[in-house]
């Protein structure tokens, strides 16, 4: 590791000043999961942290008729520990509840798993179906993006320098409507997803009226499929429609073989997943589950 | 659960008291290699080949020098003149010292992908990192070769331009003379195999492939070396064995044994994958450039890249049986890599692979093979698990389609005491039956399978256990107490099960003996801690000592009282008892001793190389997720003859980390390397052991069949328990969907690949 400098802001407009001084070898610290394990490997040349854990937005849960809005920093384990949010958008806490295990959920955020930007990262499919939305502050002031269209490619996203995300929001799901996430990896825990996907659905009675198909590694950043909404939305829910979304998934996906997953294999994990995740999406939204 | 058939009633042997080491190393006292702290220390660290096979033209290490806080650079120049060709024994495996000192420092050429190539001592460890980027190396970038089978070919790349095949076997038609990959023929046979095949009814042949596999151990290689202005070098190191380290540095730094310390400190696992040195040697060659202690240790992906894995290998299993499920014949072909130098366990394995079973007509024939990745080690049961999943595989196939019961069919053909083995020696007693009885009749083997794509499988799983050279002594402190100087590292609770040995042999309780693991120049010669070996090579020891503490606390006893000494007994009670019913507690007459002609010390050194033989019969449940391939363990039963069991929680607990090691295996741990030969899961985020929840409660049986070449019965209990996970697995994979699968690991990406339509 090179010798890094740490400072700790305690305002938003702090955080700013200290991103753009620092320039393009600063980065904001918020669990340090990512950051800090890229930094000792050499994996990124960093010389500056901006420990944004100590701004008291970031770290706010708030709850209004909208929906939650999540600070960035907030860890892991406080997002699945608000009973609001399991039951309201279970998706994200499905995700929040794997990423590493319980001492990495004790400091991993929300905000550094999407800036982090990996198109592996869990709980950015959830989000993206959920209708997420990254609030962001920089030199320029505040602006949303939605968390569909933050990540740009591998590690890359739309912040530009001195910007940082202080908090994310999830709009309240209309009522009858259910959202679910699931991954594969080998192993029960400490893996990154071969596949992970993130479902949302709206039912009226047997017909789906709305819905959306996010996936994970399967392509250079996280992605919606379209076309697997469009094999279901207006269409009654049967096994083939359930299996003509997962086809439509299957076939949006580009993955790349790699050591953690071939292309036929993730080609056929996302069909597999999303048809399983689908099918809990709408137990959720009949309230079954 | 103990079944117990003990001979004898023992008073502390089959207890569970808590061992010795316990609250040190659960509070985090005990002190690891990485806990050395030395006035003056510098700190190191390695400077790695980016690539598989290469010529080094030149090492440019001036602008590393330049760096300020940087004291030295060191390269395989330093070590000076070549060691030579002399063989360093490291218990398991041995080593040719010139091959040795090449693989701690590449010279002219790197082999593998992490192969080290420089060392840096810097006044700290980010400067230490910082230099390496300024050492300037010129490679020339050579053809390399990772797969065994394409090793053996006459148009491989050749790694070692000195090496010519050895061959032992009579029957050998590979030439010796010219330069090639493949370091050793030999061919073990027993019978004749042609007549053999011809008596059988059924034959079954199948080839596999087995991939390299980490000892994962979690701590780390580490080194501390201080080489002094008298010449006298001392190394702190976690290892498995203290001497063979000193031995090997002896050979590698040219000084003589008796100038060098090597001081053991707590280690972190190891299974084989610490029993040679790799830091240790370039800490000291530091050390010596630059006057101060150096301390060097790896990084995981430098652990992955550059020390231990076990081989791959390619296998081609041939068995033959009468209708009556009587084996006639057998033959294993089994190709190893060895890794950059030669030494692969394929020796172990190929006298490993029939021995369960008592076939008069086999040949196995193996090969060790060079190849461009890191040297292989010692690594649990080393070479066992592959040989003999290849043979279990087979069995499990011959029993389909015999009909006959899987545990049946290798109960009619067993090895039993009297059975030749692969090499004509005749077995001593041991348990195979009884292991076998007890898989039978176990209840999970009688319990219902339910669900979709559930399977069930067996085998079992055989290995030698080691005896070899150890020392240790003990002294009677004036309160009763014994104290037990320990020549072995304790790895796997060997303090406890050699303190409890003394304290039955003695009468006393496991408190009374104080167990303490010391350097090289405090006791005296002491084999490794590997091969199964320790408990009972260390206990036949402690046993050694306690009789002769005996025999003398009686002479003081009969000195006392005033009595011949043959009318004085020492009782099993600890106490020692004379005529007109005298009597004296072990701690009374020890309070004693020094007014009376001197205190009690003794010691014994001893080498024993009868083997007590254990096998293991494993059975396992799972479920396949056919749209994933992913699996489930859903029960696992690992039963095993233990000999005794001295301290029967440290021996469930060997056979369930071996049986969790053995999983891992099967299911998905591999090496993954790219076109360019460049290890990609250097990490245990993508080299992917079971963690904790992948795992069910391994229940274990332990069968107590004590070998007669004990003065307690002890079996080496550690090692056999990884082998028969891999055959297990892979029929309750075939049970479970109906596909065989012949190439490990059995991950859902195979499964998955192997199974889907299109
Ligand atoms: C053992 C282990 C297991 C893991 N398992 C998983 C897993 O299962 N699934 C998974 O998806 N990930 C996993 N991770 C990766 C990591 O834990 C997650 O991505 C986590 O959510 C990162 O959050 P963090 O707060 O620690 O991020 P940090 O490391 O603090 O930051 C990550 C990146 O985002 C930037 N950043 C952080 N916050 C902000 C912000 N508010 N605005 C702008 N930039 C910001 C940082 O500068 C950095 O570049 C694992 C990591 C470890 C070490």
């Amino acid at each position: 590791m090179q010798p890094v400098k740490y400072k700790r802001a305690t305002s938003v407009a702090e955080a700013v000043s200290l991103l753009q001084g620092g320039g393009e070898f600063a980065r904001p610290l918020a669990g340090g999961t990512d950051v800090i394990v890229q930094a000792r490997e050499r994996r990124r040349d960093i010389d500056l942290f901006v420990d944004i854990k100590h701004i008291p937005e970031l770290m706010a849960i708030s709850h209004d008729a909208n929906g939650v809005t999540i600070g960035a920093a907030v860890p892991l384990h406080l997002v699945y520990g608000d009973a609001k949010i399991v039951s309201q958008w279970p998706a994200v806490t499905e995700a929040a509840h794997v990423i590493g295990g319980t001492a990495i959920q004790g400091r991993a955020t929300l905000g550094g798993n999407l800036c982090n930007s990996s198109p592996a990262a869990d709980s950015i499919p959830a989000m993206m179906v959920l209708d997420a939305v990254a609030h962001i502050a920089g030199p320029n002031g505040k602006r949303d993006v939605s968390v569909r269209e933050f990540c740009t490619a591998p590690g890359r996203n739309v912040l530009a320098l001195g910007e940082f995300v202080v908090s994310i929001s999830l709009p309240k799901p209309p009522a009858g409507s259910g959202g679910a996430w699931q991954r594969f990896i080998p192993r029960n825990e400490m893996d990154i997803a071969v596949v992970n996907a993130g479902v949302w659905v709206q039912l009226d009675g047997a017909n789906v009226t709305d819905a959306r198909f996010a996936l994970g590694a399967v392509a250079p950043t996280p992605i919606m499929v379209p076309a697997a909404a469009e094999a279901l939305i207006g269409k009654p829910l049967s096994d083939a429609t359930i299996a003509a979304a997962g086809d439509a998934a299957k076939a949006a996906a580009k993955p790349i073989d790699d050591m953690r997953g071939s292309v036929k294999q993730r080609k056929h994990l996302a069909k597999v997943l999303t048809e399983r995740t689908l099918r809990h999406a709408i137990e959720r939204a009949r309230g079954q589950a | 659960m103990v079944s117990t058939e003990k001979p004898r009633q023992y008073k502390v042997v089959g207890t569970r008291p808590i061992r010795p080491d316990g609250v040190d190393k659960v509070t985090g006292r005990a002190a690891y290699g990485a806990d050395t702290k030395a006035e003056g220390m510098l700190f190191g660290a390695v400077l790695r080949s980016p690539h598989a096979h290469a010529i080094i033209k030149s090492i440019d290490t001036s602008k590393a020098e330049a760096l300020p806080g940087v004291k030295a650079v060191v390269t395989a120049r330093d070590f000076g003149a070549h060691a030579g060709g002399g063989v360093v024994d490291l218990g398991e495996t041995r080593g040719q010292a010139n091959y040795m000192q090449d693989n701690v420092l590449a010279n002219h050429k790197v082999l593998y992908h992490g192969h080290a190539v420089a060392g840096v001592a810097a006044t700290d460890q980010h400067i230490a990192e910082d230099a390496l980027a300024l050492i300037d190396v010129q490679y020339e970038v050579l053809p390399f070769v990772i797969d065994v089978r394409e090793a053996m070919l006459d148009t491989a790349p050749i790694l070692l331009d000195d090496l010519r095949t050895t061959v032992r076997a009579a029957n050998s038609t590979l030439p010796t003379d010219k330069p090639t990959n493949i370091a050793l023929h030999m061919s073990l046979e027993k019978g004749d195999l042609e007549k053999g095949m011809a008596e059988a009814d059924v034959i079954v042949e199948r080839e596999f492939e087995t991939g390299m596999f980490h000892q994962g151990y979690i701590e780390p290689q580490n080194a501390t070396a201080f080489w002094n202005r008298d010449g006298e070098i001392t190394v702190w190191t976690s290892t498995q064995g203290a001497f063979s380290v000193r031995d090997a540095m002896a050979a590698l730094c040219k000084v003589p044994v008796s100038k060098i310390k090597i001081v053991p400190m707590e280690i972190g696992g190891g299974f084989g994958g610490k029993l040679g040195v790799y830091l240790e040697p370039i800490a000291a060659l530091l050390s010596r450039k630059t006057g101060h202690p150096v301390k060097l240790w790896m990084t995981r992906e430098a652990v992955f890249q550059a020390t231990g894995p076990t081989s791959a290998t390619y296998m081609r299993v041939k068995m033959g049986a009468k209708r009556d499920g009587t084996f006639t014949g057998a033959y294993a072909y089994l190709a190893y890599e060895a890794g950059a130098f030669p030494g692969s366990p394929m020796g172990a394995g190929a006298q490993c692979a029939f021995a369960p079973y008592n076939i008069p007509n086999q040949t196995v024939e193996g090969f060790d093979v060079v190849i461009n990745g890191p040297k292989t080690a010692a690594y649990r049961a080393p070479g066992a698990p592959a040989s003999e999943f290849a043979v279990e595989a087979v069995v499990n196939e011959l029993a389909e389609q015999l009909e006959i019961d899987p545990i049946e069919l290798r109960l009619r053909n067993a090895s039993k005491e009297g059975t030749p083995n692969t090499v004509g020696q005749p077995f001593p007693r041991i348990g195979a039956v009884e292991v076998m009885d007890a898989m039978k009749s176990h209840p999970h083997y009688a319990s219902e399978l339910t669900g979709e794509d559930v399977g069930r499988g067996v085998a079992v799983g055989f290995w030698f256990n080691g005896g070899m050279e150890s020392s240790s002594s003990a002294a009677v402190n004036s309160d009763g107490t014994v104290s037990l100087i320990l020549g072995s590292t304790d790895i796997g609770g060997s303090r406890a099960s050699l303190a409890m040995q003394l304290a039955e042999t003695l009468g006393l309780t496991m408190d009374d003996v104080k167990p303490q693991v010391v350097d090289t120049d405090s006791v005296g010669w002491t084999h490794v801690t590997g091969g199964s070996r320790t408990t009972f090579a260390g206990g036949w020891v402690a046993y050694e000592l306690g009789m002769q503490i005996r025999e003398q606390m009686r002479e003081r006893a009969a000195q006392i009282w005033e009595v011949d000494a043959d009318k004085v007994t020492y009782g099993d009670d600890g106490a020692i008892h004379g005529p007109d019913s005298k009597t004296m507690s072990f701690a009374e007459l020890s309070g004693q001793l020094a007014a009376t002609g001197g205190r009690i010390a003794v010691s014994a050194s001893l080498t024993k190389n009868t083997q007590g033989p254990a096998y293991a019969g494993h059975i396992v449940d799972l479920k396949v997720d056919r749209d994933t391939g992913k699996v489930e363990i859903l029960r696992y039963t690992a039963i095993q003859d233990v000999g005794t069991a001295i301290h029967p929680s440290y021996v469930e607990g060997q056979i369930q980390g071996g049986v969790a090691q053995g999983i891992g295996m099967a299911l998905n741990e591999e090496y993954i390397y790219d076109d360019e030969g460049r290890l990609r899961n250097g990490s245990f985020l993508d080299y992917r052991m079971p963690v904790a929840n992948d795992l069910p409660m391994i229940d274990t049986v332990l069968i107590e069949v004590p070998n007669p070449g004990h003065p307690y019965g002890v079996r080496g209990v550690g090692e056999v328990p990884i082998v028969p996970p891999m055959a297990a697995i892979q029929q309750a994979i075939y049970d479970a969907i109906g596909t065989r699968f012949y190439v490990t690991p059995i991950s859902p990406r195979r499964i998955l690949e192997e199974t889907m339509p299109d």
